[in-house]
């Protein structure tokens, strides 16, 4: 067995988890305080720490130490589980996600990505379609009718806005002919006309307003965040959650949703770790004329694309936070008309236009 | 280490199977189901057919288990609802039956001699290969199961009209 390869995996998934828990979870929630804070004219947390920057440690202990209250009548087992569930499909739909092109170390090739599989946008599909279970079911578990509502509603909403956000990225699988995340990223580095990079924005904005508008319907943003409507069912699925970690496991996974989404984004429509115009080649031969040996110009290379997919996510994070604190959310008939009546149609026309141009081009 | 995997997640398929019709809450039955179509998953993705694998969880456990959930949680089954126990004459004849099926299905298998490993080429079971296949070779029965579907989705936006 190649024990090298199986460690270079063990030491990829733990990175990936530092990223779903700090990137994803401790950064955002900091964030998300410090720039609601910022537009509403706050200060926002700021004693903990300096500038409040240790908020989210106190914030960890205080829910390690709260007592852990079932509710009457609940179902033990699936109220134990479900937020686990919740936790699982958001932490492993990040093994799918390249962060940087595959580069040489030792002869071997490297990329920051866990899996590369020739089916790999489905699969990420396919995890965010299991997040609806933990929702319904730590609804239902919890035996309150608040949460049971949140739970149905964001499972409804849920399917509804997943056939959109599925029939939306056909036009790009149709024009980059792969489903391997890799293979779109590199099908976007052509130049238009010499200075336009072709990008999914680019050849497919509609797609795009589809897939980001669906986008914040599945990570139960504001404006659709319906299941967890504060004002009218308490906090929605995890209402009688409010005790403990299992309550901040809901939280994590809600951010690190987030981030899985803005890299999706990030990957389909904003060309994933690519510099427009410059290929992964150019880039390592720039730092070896520097005068840097070949594994240093890999190694600056890889940490350089880190740095590029990581802004690009950070600005669609930045939005998330920004649409949360500036636009009111939907009534729930707006919502299913909006996906059904609205995106889908528009989803199809997508994909019927995108087949038109391409048998003429 | 492939062989391994198959009979972990056949044992579990299996498992979980005995547990979705031996369960008397619906909820939990409807929960092991889920679980025994992941694990039949993942024997698809041990016969490389990557694309299935993840088809079968998304169409399955993400769309159709959810709205099972759905519909039993909206029923909210009380113990009484549920009823007793099925009578012993009606399990009797369950056993009778599922036994026959069992002989029918080992007739089946039997009759496949034991085959050596293949080799598929990389191309095998991804979206292409499958897609090429369905477009030329099974051209017929895949517009028939799509004729099917419309019909299905037009009776349902039927049932659903008539209300008004």
């Amino acid at each position: 067995m190649d024990w090298i390869g199986l460690g270079i995996i063990v030491a990829k998934i733990v990175f990936f988890l530092l990223v779903g828990f700090t990137a994803a979870g401790y950064v955002m929630n900091l964030a998300e305080r410090k720039i609601s804070a910022f537009m509403q004219d706050r200060l926002g947390p700021n004693r903990v720490g300096f500038w409040g920057l240790l908020q989210p440690v106190a914030d960890i202990i205080k829910l390690f130490f709260k007592e852990d209250v079932v509710t009457d009548r609940a179902s033990k087992v699936i109220y134990f589980v479900a937020p686990m569930i919740i936790a699982f499909t958001a932490l492993s739909a990040l093994a799918v996600i390249p962060l940087t092109d595959v580069l040489t170390f030792f002869g071997r090739g490297m990329a920051i990505q866990i899996a590369n599989l020739n089916v790999g946008i489905l699969f990420i599909f396919a995890i965010a379609s299991l997040g609806t279970y933990g929702a319904v079911l730590s609804g239902w578990a919890g035996n309150s009718k608040y949460s049971f509502l949140g739970g149905l509603r964001s499972s409804a909403q849920m399917i509804s806005y997943e056939v959109s956000m599925g029939l939306s990225i056909i036009g790009i699988l149709m024009i980059f002919e792969s489903l391997r995340l890799n293979d779109i990223i590199l099908g976007q580095s052509p130049l238009l006309w010499g200075f336009l990079p072709k990008w999914g924005i680019v050849v497919q904005p509609l797609a795009f307003i589809i897939f980001l508008t669906a986008a914040f319907a599945e990570t139960n943003r504001v404006p659709f965040d319906l299941q967890e409507a504060d004002a009218e069912l308490v906090a929605g699925f995890h209402t009688e959650f409010s005790n403990s970690m299992k309550f901040g496991m809901f939280f994590m996974a809600e951010y690190i949703n987030m981030f899985t989404s803005s890299a999706v984004i990030v990957i389909l429509f904003f060309g994933g770790w690519q510099i427009p115009g410059i290929s992964t080649a150019e880039i390592v031969s720039f730092f070896i004329s520097l005068g840097a040996s070949e594994f240093f110009a890999s190694l600056f290379t890889i940490l350089l694309q880190l740095g590029v997919t990581f802004a690009k996510i950070a600005f669609f994070m930045f939005l998330f936070v920004w649409v949360r604190w500036t636009i009111p959310r939907f009534r729930y008939d707006q919502l299913m008309n909006l996906g059904w009546k609205g995106l889908l149609p528009l989803a199809i026309l997508n994909i019927l236009a995108t087949g038109l141009v391409m048998v003429i081009i | 280490m492939e062989t391994m995997l198959f009979y972990f997640f056949a044992f579990v398929a299996v498992a979980t199977a005995l547990l979705v019709i031996t369960r008397r809450n619906p909820i939990h039955s409807a929960l092991w189901l889920v679980l025994c179509f992941f694990s039949l998953a993942a024997v698809y993705v041990l016969l490389s057919a990557h694309f299935i694998a993840i088809i079968q969880i998304m169409v399955y456990v993400g769309a159709i288990m959810v709205l099972v959930l759905f519909v039993i949680m909206l029923l909210n089954l009380s113990e009484k609802e549920l009823g007793d126990a099925k009578p012993t004459v009606l399990k009797f004849c369950g056993v009778i039956l599922s036994g026959i099926f069992m002989v029918l299905l080992a007739d089946g298998v039997k009759v496949l001699a034991p085959q050596a490993a293949v080799s598929v080429d990389e191309k095998f079971g991804t979206a292409e290969m499958l897609g090429r296949l369905l477009f030329t070779d099974y051209l017929l029965p895949f517009e028939i199961a799509s004729l099917l579907l419309l019909t299905a989705m037009i009776g349902a936006v039927v049932l659903a009209k008539k209300r008004r």
